[in-house]
């Protein structure tokens, strides 16, 4: 059987792991600490599928007609 | 008086568990044996339901146990021993679930040790992450109860059937409480873990009863009638049923009672604890007063709308509040709200008295509370509080100071705060300017109708009087009337012409009509306009003369540009724009209406585009002084001419009526064609549809066909000089099918979207043959309202009818709790000044509001971006 990768289906924004000091600069950003964002389960077929671990944070790009681009960030959690 | 200041605190956390017998008897102050509450003398008995140890309830005496007064005692608990252990009606599935999952010898849970540590651990981390361990607790359950024999001892396991309400029944054989006890008693403390328990604070034996703790009488309060006769609380009651039957069991079994009067009165003693806890359990007759009525017991007190929670605790009461009959007036702007002299004269607004205001507030003072306008306290400068009479006004206004603060009644101006029940969205709740009226209702501009959704056929409303200048300013700003006229649901304005404003409006702007001096100045004479424009024409008089579209102009700002098709529009294949013959094109230049008719497109409440222009573009105080002129010049506009309805209206001519038979009697004989061919087994189904269905089908279809050309032939005949064809089409009140069905033909009605079915067998009255799938017999009405139904029609019209009121009664239960149970999960969200939306711990729900950071009333009816508009309004091209 052929697989299938999520990230191309159309309905699947753009999830990527993001690097330590991007993280720290969003962070401050908003000044909060890493647990007051929003969480997203290590067990979430997308981040299964780029490989996150616990601690990680995913950045998400969606893109929607009003807003053009909008950024979201998710801590990975158990 | 020394004020404690304490510092907020966040509860770190909050445990539940079960309480112990030993603990019941620790916080017991005294056993109660006696079921007598007082003696001969009415003197509480001791060790009796109202010893006095349990607390106080009459103002005077002491408590015996702590010392304090009435309402400084918060009672103390007592205790009964229970002869024999019952069940705690609240645990029944917790029971059975741990019945079934334990050994009926060694009360081991059926589970290899293994698979217990690793139930065990994954119980840890779930509470680790702060989850519910509930699901996975069932899951434990689950698997326990598979097992046929025990792991460790061997033993078969019977299957245990749980009756209601509270027996257990293992093999045929009634469990006791006690042998249930016995089992749960014998649960190891680590079993109990794996089962997601903390043993420490809940054991499972604890939810049988072996001692039952007995509220303090602070809980239970009695009443003292007039009569001097003392009225118990319903606790109370059921209290000394349990102790009256506790008693005679223990009397009982000492004397050796036979086993079947024991049994007997374990039973009873079971139900009065049952209904203790809970009057209302499935199985259990209700425990009734001697008059009849229910019993409140424990649940009954916390459960529902005016229980504990909702009634008590989220729900509250405040001072400073009025409430009465609204009703409409025209002449208050939208910003206000007329308010009675009686209410006014109630409601008061403390200020404090300075140097600029003495003079004023002893006015005020001097005139008391009952020649308006006056004050009814000082509270003085040493804080006390002096109610202002006839007697003490002149010497109180004498001696006013500084610093004192008087509390003066409501005057024309003041900020207050008006709402409508049910207070679904931010406008249900507006800040108003107060005008005081005479007579004994609020009045309110029919044009804020429908924020609030209010009408006048007996709703009433409240009002909240603010008590200090920051939360006048704070209602001003924010919650005022023309703050709300765009709606943040759909970016356009929910407040607007109603009814005869759109109708009033329609009439004045329509096509060419000439309007005298005489009449302009009437028109205009409560709007501020004092200049008559250049007159469009003279008569052969030499009298000049406005066109209604000059008139309406007058109240629109200059400078506002606009373009939009009319309600009336008739929808052209090709729209000729300003050269509309239908006048339904609506131009408007530099503040002038050059073409187009105003209608509900324009002014109308949720639809009016030029509302919504001259709002965004010219500020909400702008919008509001439009919405008060454009309403009033309405009702004149209406009055000029007149807009009256009568039966006469839905008068058709008679080639009319004759074509409106004829089609329906085609209809009729199609739909008799389409049978034959059914019956015949000639039709063709539609595709993914059986026979059956696609008869029904093409039948509903027809005779809406014939509904729909009964109407178009009826139209036809009614021109926009029917004034009923103006409101609808004007988009003011009504619509075409009405009209339909008041001129034409009702039509087909329906349940559940097909045609009506039910009845008797085969048919739906007797009126009919067996099988008809003919068109009268399944609903279709084919008179019309002026004509009037024949009885069958009648019947199957009143069925349509009552299906439209079921409707409405369960879309708004079901509505409400939606609503509620949203409110409740979103309340504490909030936007922070950064834009983020963050819950109260600071974490972020979303990084930029809505991700795309708009506010829905500042954008274009919902549209994200207003470039395109801009650039067309300065260049006067389209871009793309």
């Amino acid at each position: 059987m052929k697989k299938f990768s999520l990230l191309n289906h159309e309905r699947i924004p753009m999830h990527e792991i993001m690097a330590e000091d991007e993280i720290s600069s969003v962070l401050k950003q908003y000044g909060i600490g890493k647990e007051q964002l929003p969480k997203i389960k290590v067990n979430d077929p997308v981040i299964k599928e780029i490989n996150a671990t616990v601690g990680d944070v995913v950045k998400i790009t969606r893109i929607n007609p009003t807003s053009g681009k909008s950024y979201y960030y998710r801590l990975v959690i158990e | 008086m020394d004020k404690i200041h304490s510092m907020p605190k966040r509860v770190g956390a909050i445990k539940f568990g079960l309480i112990s017998p030993r603990e019941v008897r620790k916080m017991s102050i005294t056993p109660i044996i006696t079921a007598d509450t007082y003696d001969d003398d009415g003197y509480p008995i001791d060790m009796g339901l109202m010893d006095l140890r349990l607390g106080v309830i009459d103002p005077g005496l002491k408590c015996k146990s702590c010392g304090s007064r009435a309402g400084e005692c918060p009672g103390h608990f007592g205790h009964i021993e229970l002869v024999a252990p019952v069940i705690h009606i609240g645990f029944n599935k917790i029971i059975r679930k741990i019945l079934r999952s334990t050994c009926r010898k060694c009360s081991k849970l059926l589970l290899e040790p293994a698979k217990k540590d690793e139930y065990l651990s994954q119980l840890n981390t779930l509470k680790e992450i702060g989850h519910l361990p509930e699901t996975y607790v069932n899951e434990i359950f689950k698997e326990a109860r598979k097992a046929k024999n025990c792991p460790y001892c061997g033993e078969e396991q019977l299957e245990i059937k749980f009756e209601k309400p509270s027996d257990y029944i293992e093999d045929g054989e009634k469990l006791t409480p006690t042998e249930i006890r016995d089992r749960l008693e014998n649960i190891t403390d680590d079993d109990v873990r794996v089962m997601g328990m903390n043993p420490e604070t809940a054991r499972p034996e604890w939810m049988i009863l072996t001692v039952l703790p007995v509220p303090p009488v602070t809980v239970r309060p009695s009443i003292t009638l007039e009569s001097g006769q003392r009225s118990e609380d319903d606790l109370t009651h059921k209290l000394v049923d349990i102790i009256r039957i506790n008693q005679r069991f223990q009397e009982n079994r000492e004397a050796g009672a036979p086993q079947l009067i024991i049994e007997d009165l374990w039973e009873l003693l079971q139900y009065h604890v049952t209904t203790y806890f809970d009057n209302e359990v499935s199985g259990v007759p209700p425990a009734r007063h001697r008059s009849g009525r229910p019993l409140k017991t424990l649940t009954q007190r916390l459960k529902g709308k005016e229980g504990r929670f909702r009634g008590s605790l989220s729900g509250k009461r405040v001072n400073f509040s009025a409430r009465t009959v609204v009703s409409p007036d025209p002449n208050l702007s939208i910003n206000e709200v007329g308010i009675p002299y009686e209410i006014a004269k109630h409601m008061t607004i403390p200020l404090k008295v300075i140097t600029s205001n003495i003079d004023i507030l002893k006015k005020y003072v001097s005139n008391g509370r009952l020649i308006y306008p006056g004050a009814n306290y000082v509270v003085r400068g040493d804080g006390k509080r002096v109610k202002i009479t006839e007697i003490n006004s002149e010497e109180l206004a004498e001696k006013l100071e500084i610093g004192w603060t008087v509390e003066r009644q409501l005057i024309d101006g003041d900020i207050v705060l008006f709402n409508r029940q049910p207070s679904l969205h931010k406008m249900s709740i507006m800040a108003h300017t107060v005008k005081v009226l005479p007579y004994k209702t609020f009045r309110l501009n029919p044009s804020v109708c429908p924020p609030y959704n209010a009408d006048f056929d007996g709703d009433e409303m409240n009002l909240h009087v603010l008590q200090n200048y920051e939360a006048m300013a704070e209602a001003k700003i924010l919650m005022q009337v023309q703050e709300n006229i765009l709606s943040p649901r759909f970016g356009g304005p929910i407040i607007g012409g109603i009814h005869d404003h759109i109708s009033g409006m329609f009439l004045l702007t329509r096509n060419e009509k000439n309007v005298n001096k005489n009449d302009a100045l009437e028109l205009l004479r409560k709007a501020e306009v004092r200049e008559l424009p250049e007159p469009m024409g003279y008569d052969e008089v030499g009298d000049p003369f406005w066109s209604g579209k000059q008139i309406f102009s007058q109240i629109l700002p200059k400078g506002l540009n606009l373009e939009f098709s009319a309600e009336v529009c008739m929808k052209c294949d090709t729209c000729k724009k300003k050269e509309c013959e239908h006048d339904s094109y609506v131009f408007i230049e530099d503040g002038e209406l050059i073409s187009g008719t105003i209608d509900e497109r324009a002014i109308g409440a949720f639809k009016g585009l030029v509302l919504d222009k001259i709002v965004k573009e010219f500020g909400t105080t702008r919008g509001s002084q439009f919405i008060d002129d454009v309403t009033k010049l309405a009702i004149r506009g209406i009055m000029r001419t007149g807009l009256s309805f009568g039966i006469s209206d839905e008068d058709i001519p008679k080639e009319a009526q004759v074509q409106i038979q004829k089609s329906l009697v085609t209809a009729e004989t199609e739909v008799s064609k389409l049978i034959a061919a059914y019956e015949a087994k000639e039709l063709d189904p539609f595709p993914g549809r059986t026979l059956d269905e696609t008869i029904e089908l093409s039948i509903m279809q027809k005779l809406g066909k014939a509904r729909d050309q009964a109407g178009n032939i009826a139209g036809n005949y009614l021109g926009l000089e029917n004034s009923a064809v103006i409101m609808a089409r004007s988009g003011a009140r009504g619509s075409m099918l009405n009209l339909t069905q008041m001129a034409g033909c009702v039509g087909q009605q329906a349940v559940r979207g097909e045609r009506i079915r039910r009845g008797y067998s085969g048919r739906t009255l007797p009126h009919f043959d067996k099988g008809d799938l003919g068109a009268h017999a399944h609903g279709f009405v084919k008179s019309s309202y002026k004509s009037g139904l024949n009885p069958t029609e009648y019947f199957f019209h009143a069925i349509g009818g009552r299906e439209g009121l079921v409707d409405t009664a369960v879309r708004t239960s079901q509505s409400g709790y939606l609503q509620r149970r949203l409110v409740n999960a979103l309340q504490d969200l909030e936007v922070q000044y950064d834009r983020t939306v963050r819950e109260t711990r600071g974490v972020i729900v979303q990084f930029k509001y809505g991700e795309d950071g708009i506010d829905s009333t500042k954008s274009d009816y919902g549209e994200p971006e207003f470039v395109h508009k801009v650039v067309k309004s300065v260049t006067g091209k389209e871009v793309v």
